[in-house]
């Protein structure tokens, strides 16, 4: 560990609290459905979507209608890049040729880009044509994450309203967040990435004949504008099949710094919104406390244990870290911050690859994923994640107390408690069900590259990763089989929608309630006994479950290093 | 229940095809104008000519194994330094196929740990500064050079971290063989 790396550390978390309120500002206007200054290039464009959509953006809808029309958008969009990939050989913009991709790999695609997940079975570069990347891919890249504000908005709503039947126009939501956040974001951020060396042509490759004669053919296509969106709307999938370790994907140390905050940046600014949508910052910045803790805990960890290296290397006379699938430009520290922070948030970008870290420096980025991604976590599904688990958070501290429990304002009863257990219950269920199934099971066992606990780690972040949303892998793994394209599938349609039903219900049960002011014997939600308390929650409901599955994997895994065992 | 999903048809489906025309073609095709119009270079994937040929791409790690060059690090893109099969070797650290790789390219002591590893992407462009010394007695012995013209080369190709934090130092192989091809053919 270097003085630099921790700096670089420091700066990115200073930076990060320095976004979090004007993007939490820009976020409320979206909120409340202010006018912007956008809106008068875009107020347009809204309006007309509205009326050849048939969309009258002022009529609210009660929960249940929210939930099932935003399912009903969702699954027209799955079916739309389903037929994308099938159709690839038939569809222009596709000047190599490339074969259309089969039911079980277009499936599983289409579900991964729908639920903001972005896992890859396939490698970008060779299976996908620039048409499929643009209009079967990128559009996902931005509804996806409108469709996990849009829910965060709601359950916003259902806290700050009262006795109120409705909790927004799931239309007029996820239109607004896309033209007025993601959009013109994605637009000034992709031409930065032009700048900085990013590709953004519709050709699809260029020969080069190297300084020894070889012939090299360089991929290339319209990377730019797919990377800017995939980053801030933390889908993470990438162009290529190395992801933000490609050279066009992420050229620079500074596009690595803009890629990670990036990441983090509608996240930080959503925990900020919500606070302003209950009328007290204050719960932000105790929200973001407590997130925070977490965030540098995982971040030193996984920075100790990459800077220590591999001793089994070490006794080869190989000194230093584990550069094993790092990047030169990044080194270290660039690449163990980037680890944590994809997982932290639902993104599953990554610029080294997981699969090679050390035991412990990788069991971070899995036990994150684990937690739920609501460490700052992904567009909206952070943020309503982490609020279920504010919810259980009060719910303790009421029985503890003997009182009904009060969040900002609402009490807490028998029905929102239920409903987050259920949402929480979703991610475990998922997660270790799916991975035993695979790891007794011949087509489960045929997809591990690495031997040894390794191998089990590899299933494990699979499940972990499609459960959680998160797309990242240790992609040593053959997933391009029919069993884990289906298992997959089912997992992230599970961690989305499973979690997204119930808490829209929350939303709705919320919405309905008296505001309850607080008392002198209410529990302060924004005090350091609250910020311990969320932290202990996160770890003992979130984190306890998974424990023997990663004594399993990655603990194992650390002791067979440390003995010198191979497999 | 079911006239709820009825009144829903139109706004999903109208939706997806507005949503699909805006992000999936006009986004990505004004970007491709802007970029073709303001950053061509780039835009196009960084590529450098030399006597009006494409050599390759300043950002694109090449394969290298003549002594008379400088070698960037092992690659897991296909068969080394593939750009069309960007990938790392994904061996875990407990691995014996990545413990006998290493072992058969390890030649003495003091090797570099980047000299040694396969990259994320195995395009990395870039060794560190330690790994481009290491070579330069093989360069300068395989060339007829001295060695101090080469550690002056090796210096001016080395690139410092951004304002001392951001980034590592390194030096890209590409540009410090070219500028090494360009030293030799000088009388």
């Amino acid at each position: 560990m270097t003085y630099q790396g921790w700096a670089l550390i420091a700066l990115f978390v200073g930076l990060l609290l320095a976004l979090a309120k004007p993007m939490g500002l820009w976020l409320f206007a979206l909120y409340e459905g202010r006018r912007t200054p956008l809106h008068r290039i875009l107020g347009p464009v809204e309006n007309g979507f509205y009326r050849l959509a048939g969309i009258d953006p002022s009529t609210e809808q009660g929960w249940r209608r929210y939930a099932l029309h935003l399912i009903l958008f969702n699954l027209a969009l799955l079916l739309f890049t389903y037929a994308v990939l099938r159709l690839q050989d038939v569809l222009p913009l596709n000047p190599r040729g490339l074969a259309a991709l089969g039911p079980d790999g277009a499936m599983n695609t289409a579900i991964s880009f729908t639920s903001n997940t972005n896992w890859q079975w396939y490698s970008g570069e060779v299976a996908l044509s620039n048409l499929s990347q643009m209009l079967g891919l990128a559009i996902h890249n931005f509804l996806s994450a409108a469709t996990g504000i849009a829910v965060a908005f709601a359950l916003f709503r259902g806290f700050a309203r009262r006795e109120a039947a409705t909790v927004g126009n799931v239309w007029a939501d996820i239109t607004r967040i896309t033209l007025y956040l993601l959009l013109p974001i994605a637009f000034v951020y992709a031409v930065y990435l032009i700048a900085s060396g990013v590709p953004q042509t519709l050709a699809a490759s260029v020969d080069a004949v190297t300084l020894e004669g070889a012939k090299q053919t360089i991929a290339l296509g319209p990377v730019a504008s797919q990377e800017a969106i995939k980053m801030l709307g933390t889908n993470g999938g990438g162009f290529f099949n190395a992801n933000s370790a490609h050279p066009f994907e992420n050229p620079g140390a500074l596009t690595n710094l803009v890629q990670m905050l990036s990441i983090f940046a509608i996240g930080v600014g959503l925990t900020w919104t919500f606070g302003k949508a209950v009328g007290n910052t204050r719960q932000s910045w105790a929200i973001l406390a407590a997130m925070l803790v977490l965030f540098v805990a995982g971040v030193s960890i996984t920075y100790w244990q990459e800077a220590a290296g591999n001793p089994i290397l070490h006794g080869l006379g190989i000194s230093g870290g584990n550069m094993e699938g790092k990047e030169v430009r990044f080194g270290i520290a660039a690449s163990a911050l980037f680890a944590v922070v994809t997982t932290a948030a639902s993104c599953g970008a990554v610029n080294a690859m997981h699969d090679s870290f050390t035991p412990l420096g990788g069991l971070i980025p899995l036990f994150n994923m684990q937690l739920g991604e609501v460490v700052v976590g992904g567009v909206g599904a952070g943020i309503y994640g982490f609020l279920l688990f504010a919810l259980l958070a009060v719910f303790v501290a009421g029985l503890m107390v003997g009182r009904t429990p009060e969040y900002v304002g609402k009490k807490i009863e028998a029905r929102e408690v239920k409903l987050a257990v259920l949402a929480i219950a979703v991610l475990p269920l998922a997660i270790l069900g799916l991975t035993a199934l695979s790891a007794v099971n011949t087509a489960g066992l045929a997809g591990p590259l690495n031997k040894g606990p390794h191998g089990f780690s590899e299933i494990l972040y699979a499940f972990t990763s499609a459960a959680g949303n998160n797309g990242s892998a240790f992609a040593g793994l053959t997933a391009g089989t029919p069993w884990y394209n289906a298992l997959l599938g089912i997992a992230m349609w599970l961690g989305r929608f499973f979690v997204i039903v119930p808490v829209l219900a929350i939303a709705g049960s919320l919405a309905a309630k008296k505001y309850t002011p607080a008392t002198a014997g209410s529990f302060p939600t924004t005090g350091a006994l609250w910020i311990g308390l969320l932290v202990g929650i996160i770890l003992i409901v979130g984190g306890l479950t998974f424990l023997p599955s990663l004594v399993l994997g990655p603990v194992a895994d650390h002791v067979a290093m440390l003995r010198g065992d191979l497999f | 229940m079911l006239s709820d999903l009825r009144t829903a048809l139109r706004p999903a489906l109208a939706l997806t095809l507005l949503f699909a025309l805006l992000l999936g073609i006009l986004y990505p095709l004004g970007l491709t104008g802007i970029g073709q119009a303001l950053f061509p270079r780039q835009a196009n994937g960084s590529l450098i000519e030399r006597d009006g040929q494409v050599v390759g791409s300043t950002l694109i790690g090449q394969r290298f194994v003549s002594p008379r060059y400088f070698h960037g690090r092992p690659s897991a893109a296909g068969s080394g330094y593939d750009a069309l099969a960007s990938s790392g070797s994904n061996l875990g650290p407990t691995s014996k196929a990545l413990v006998e790789r290493i072992k058969a390219d390890v030649s003495g002591s003091g090797v570099p740990a980047d000299l040694v590893t396969t990259s994320g992407s195995g395009l990395d462009p870039h060794i560190s500064p330690a790994a481009a010394r290491f070579q330069i007695v093989r360069i300068a012995e395989a060339r007829g050079l001295a060695t101090a013209e080469m550690e002056a080369l090796v210096a001016a190709h080395t690139e410092a971290p951004l304002a001392g934090i951001i980034g590592e130092p390194r030096v890209n192989v590409l540009a410090l063989n070219l500028a090494l091809d360009q030293a030799s053919s000088q009388p």
